[in-house]
């Protein structure tokens, strides 16, 4: 490491995070971003990394992707955030834009926040709002953000710090893929919202198993209840199709979009609200305020995203790399069937699970020092998330199995020992 | 799912947006090409044939409309041309591997094909159906990825054919992507796909400055230049079968190929009798300020009249206010010199016909180098003679790559009344500034990985016979888990690599039953006749 980066860390840890830094230095991620293009990351000492972190989908298109760039740059010479008590071109337009390739044809508004966690915070308000209920179930390990209501629906990993749990028996968790515990939290009928993630991530993506998620849906609505979909980690074309809960035959009353939506370049969060649920919007439309909530300028980045992303060619190379990825990964598992164990996929939504407890922590070490970026899921550190970018090219697709072999070879070492037996080939 | 989105911001024509649109197609096409690989030749032929099928079947409904869009030439020699370039072309090529590796125990080596990935294709507005299958179809058959990008007077006809031959393709098994169409080209999005690191090599028939900027693109590229024909008349020649050949030649598509005569040189023995058979043949032998007419409405100080390329004889006629009988097919433009002072021995892409007496052979020879140095250098030359003598010196004097003899240049040249390969890509070599001298073909689209073993007889060769070279055929479909019918299927250790062999009993035919296939060969040799016949 050199000199430059250890001052650095000192500073980082004297005035940002203490703790946070020291984590990652535990890890054995000495990681400091400096430049970065494309899906690479630089490291401040030059180490090159292919992201495959991709903040959750936040860098879908890549980092600085040059389309998206020169669209915020041409916005500047017209737009600022704008001022968010006003119809606003940029806003109005975006909001137009999401209607027209929405999950269900119900959605018609979208109201903004800076980011993702507000925005499940106006869909919680919304869905209160709509059902007059006050209850929200999630799931177990869910992961909807960290501001006030979505910090709840969350692990308490996040809230008891803040002595910000939920004390109030308001928000209730069930375990995923159990329809039998959600129908016993919805039967009482004072459930205003289910919130799903449609794939967990921080879970470490356990796939919903077949009719799970129409399951759901189908008893929000006998128990009248309404299904909010977070699509923050799921939507925009990571599954192959706009948005994953499509695929599962979704339509969620209200859905949430996030990170990716913002081009990795101006934060924002998006709630788009089906008409029947629509109520304050049309009762008090000042109900919900934020200042940074829909920045005209992330608002223009959003709509070159949402063209983008569905462009035929992206849809077509999502399928590619899934295809590729999932062959070269199954050869890999064949080698190392005692450690990686198991691969969860939709598309690019992807979890490697290893046969430790916590073993994607090695395999992220590993995969870091040979030039791949992949983060563990905080809840289930088992599980790698494994998130290769919607534009991913075929050589850089090929590299990074080239160095996943390597680092799961490294780390199954390190967790099961050298002398152990390997599979086959 | 389109979304209408309002872009309040427009950057759709800045530099990063083109080659950000560029990147994308390409990468497609690159990732097509990668799956494209691992496919053995059954499959690939399979592949091929249908999406010739398709070509075929749609020859004339293109032609109608490639006439319709650009106003070039003749529909139903536009329509035999889309038809040779699909089945006619993939029998060509049928016996010719250019999948499998060759073992040559002789020499111990082995040569493995190697696709080279990504074809840029340019194609011209001129015979845009014909260039396009070719292209398509070379492409497929050495297992690349193609990107077609249609000159903008041919767009909408040419967007429609690649895509219903990439449908076609997929169909049969193709790896998604490998063939896409540039849907709104423009010079500054085709120069970002021209300059782009994911194209592998640009094929490039069209303009002199499209073809130019190929080859500054910093990739590898396969240009090819202008043509301008010198057709030769020797007296030793049959008077009668050359003008006959030669107005068949002038007048197939009203001459929209390059390969088409421009200046006609002969003799003073041979011009009165020359003169009368290409009368005879249906040409029209202007007067002096005839050819005036002729020369200031074919060429303005721009160049060339387009309003005239493709047209027919008696069209021009008209525009020129030149009274020709009906049935007449070419215009004959008598001149006096050759060369710069003389517009009408440019190139010219439309059934007029310069006329040249020259003083002897040695003249004639020199005045047919001289029609190649003003323009079409390295194309095409044609000569008429029963001397053979004749032809060699005509043949080393011109600076062409293809000269053909008794024939009809237009034809011929492109390998269709002759055994040149047939193509619609006239390579125009280092005369014509270009990196391949014949004509193109598939050859030319992939390279050679050369295994080499030690030449000193101690040490062995190895077997190759037997050797697997990852034909794995196409990726299975990730599963996407929990999705009804998407879930987790069952991976073949082996994935199948002719899943499309429909049990045709194997052989050539492959995914074609027996009677399709006679049928096909029945048409085909239909058309060969009828070209042969020059279209009576």
């Amino acid at each position: 490491m050199s000199q430059e980066k250890l001052e650095f860390l000192q500073r980082s840890k004297e005035f940002w995070n203490p703790a946070k830094t020291q984590d990652w230095q535990d890890m054995g991620v000495d990681l400091v971003i400096d430049k970065r293009e494309g899906y690479y990351l630089y490291d401040m000492d030059g180490q090159r990394l292919i992201d495959l972190h991709l903040n959750g989908g936040t860098y879908n298109l890549g980092h600085r992707n040059p389309e998206l760039v020169e669209v915020l740059k041409s916005a500047t010479e017209r737009f600022d955030m704008g001022n968010h008590h006003f119809p606003a071109l940029a806003r109005t337009a975006l909001a137009e834009a999401l209607a027209a390739c929405a999950p269900a044809p119900t959605m018609r508004y979208t109201a903004y926040g800076s980011g993702g966690g507000e925005a499940i915070d106006i869909a919680l308000k919304t869905a209160r709002h709509a059902m007059k209920k006050r209850k929200i179930v999630s799931i177990i390990k869910a992961y909807h953000g960290h501001t006030g209501l979505a910090l709840k629906t969350g692990d308490e990993r996040f809230s008891k710090l803040f002595l910000s749990e939920d004390t109030q028996d308001e928000f209730i968790q069930v375990p995923f893929n159990d329809l039998n515990a959600m129908e016993d939290a919805l039967k009482k009928r004072d459930v205003a919202a289910v919130i799903m993630e449609t794939i967990p991530a921080t879970y470490g993506f356990p796939m919903p198993e077949e009719g799970y998620l129409p399951g759901v849906k189908k008893l929000c609505e006998r128990y009248d209840a309404l299904y909010i979909a977070d699509e923050v980690q799921t939507g925009l074309m990571r599954t192959g199709e706009m948005w994953g809960c499509t695929r599962y035959g979704i339509e969620p009353d209200i859905m949430v979009t996030g990170k990716g939506i913002g081009g990795g370049l101006y934060p924002i969060g998006c709630t788009l609200i089906s008409e029947h649920c629509a109520g304050w919007l049309h009762e008090d439309g000042f109900g919900h305020i934020s200042t940074g909530g829909g920045a005209e300028l992330g608002c223009v980045v959003s709509m070159k995203v949402l063209e983008m992303v569905q462009r035929p060619e992206v849809r077509a190379t999502v399928g590619l790399i899934s295809d590729f990825m999932r062959a070269g990964l199954e050869r890999i598992m064949e080698e190392y069937p005692d450690f990686f164990i198991g691969i969860r996929q939709h598309g690019l939504v992807m979890g490697l699970e290893f046969n430790h407890e916590q073993g994607a922590k090695p395999v992220m070490k590993h995969l870091y020092e040979n030039g791949v970026w992949a983060i563990f899921s905080t809840l289930d550190p088992r599980v790698l998330q494994f998130k290769p970018g919607l534009l991913l090219s075929q050589p850089d697709c090929e590299d990074v199995l080239r160095r996943v072999e390597i680092g799961i070879g490294l780390a199954r070492d390190e967790v099961m020992g050298r002398g152990s037996r390997r599979g086959a080939m | 799912m389109e979304p209408e989105i309002r872009s309040l911001v427009e950057i759709s024509d800045s530099k990063p947006a083109l080659r950000s649109h560029a990147d994308i197609v390409l990468a497609r096409a690159r990732w097509a090409a990668s799956i494209f690989q691992r496919f053995d030749r059954e499959t690939t032929l399979h592949i091929v044939e249908a999406v010739a099928r398709t070509a075929h079947q749609n020859a004339g409904k293109y032609a109608e409309w490639a006439v319709e869009e650009t106003g070039f030439g003749v529909v139903e020699h536009k329509k035999l041309k889309n038809e040779l370039t699909a089945m006619p072309l993939v029998d060509h090529y049928r016996d010719e591997d250019f999948v499998n590796p060759v073992i040559d125990e002789a020499r111990k080596m082995v040569r493995i094909p190697r696709p080279a990935g990504v074809i840029l294709a340019l194609t011209p507005s001129t015979n845009p159906i014909a260039t396009v299958n070719f292209k398509v179809l070379m492409a497929l058959m050495t297992r690349n990825a193609v990107v077609i990008s249609p000159h903008p007077a041919a767009r909408a006809c040419c967007v429609d054919a690649v895509n219903a031959m990439a449908e076609a393709a997929v169909e049969a098994g193709a790896p998604d992507g490998c063939i896409q169409v540039i849907e709104q080209p423009s010079i500054p999005l085709i120069e970002e796909f021209m300059a782009s690191d994911k194209t592998s090599v640009i094929l490039a028939t069209g303009g002199t400055a499209m073809v130019r900027s190929a080859y500054s693109s910093s990739n590898p590229a396969i240009g090819v230049g202008p043509g301008n024909a010198p057709v030769y008349v020797d007296p030793s020649a049959e008077m009668q079968d050359a003008a006959q050949r030669i107005v068949d030649s002038k007048s197939f598509d009203n001459s929209i190929l390059c390969t088409n005569e421009s200046v006609l040189i002969t003799l003073p023995e041979a011009d009165k009798k020359l003169r009368q058979a290409l009368k005879q043949a249906g040409a029209y032998l202007c007067d002096e300020e005839e050819v005036e007419r002729l020369r200031r409405y074919l060429f303005h100080d721009r160049g060339f009249n387009v309003a005239a390329v493709g047209r027919d004889a008696v069209w021009i006629a008209q525009e020129c206010g030149i009274r020709v009988p009906a049935k007449t097919k070419i215009l004959v433009a008598p001149v006096t010199q050759l060369g710069v002072e003389e517009r009408m021995t440019r190139e010219k892409l439309c059934p007029v016909l310069a006329y040249h007496v020259a003083k002897n052979q040695t003249q004639a020879l020199s005045q047919a180098r001289a029609v190649l140095r003003l323009t079409g250098a390295g194309h095409s030359a044609a000569i008429h003679a029963g001397d053979s003598q004749i032809v060699a010196d005509y043949a080393r004097s011109v600076e062409a790559y293809r000269v053909v003899v008794n024939a009809p240049c237009s034809q011929g040249a492109a390998g269709f009344q002759t055994h040149l390969a047939p193509t619609f890509t006239i390579g125009t070599g280092y005369f014509g500034r270009s990196s391949i001298g014949e004509n193109i073909g598939p050859h030319h689209l992939i390279h050679w990985t050369r295994v080499a073993y030690n030449s000193d007889s101690a040490v062995p060769f190895g077997d190759y016979q037997a050797a697997d070279f990852g034909f794995d055929g196409p990726l299975p479909h990730a599963p996407s888990d929990g999705v009804p019918g998407a879930g987790r299927s069952a991976r073949p250790s082996r994935p199948l690599t002719s899943a499309a062999n429909t049990g045709s009993g194997g052989g050539a035919g492959v995914g074609m039953d027996s009677r399709t296939r006679e049928e096909l060969r029945r048409l085909i040799a239909e058309e060969v006749r009828n070209v042969i016949k020059g279209g009576h």
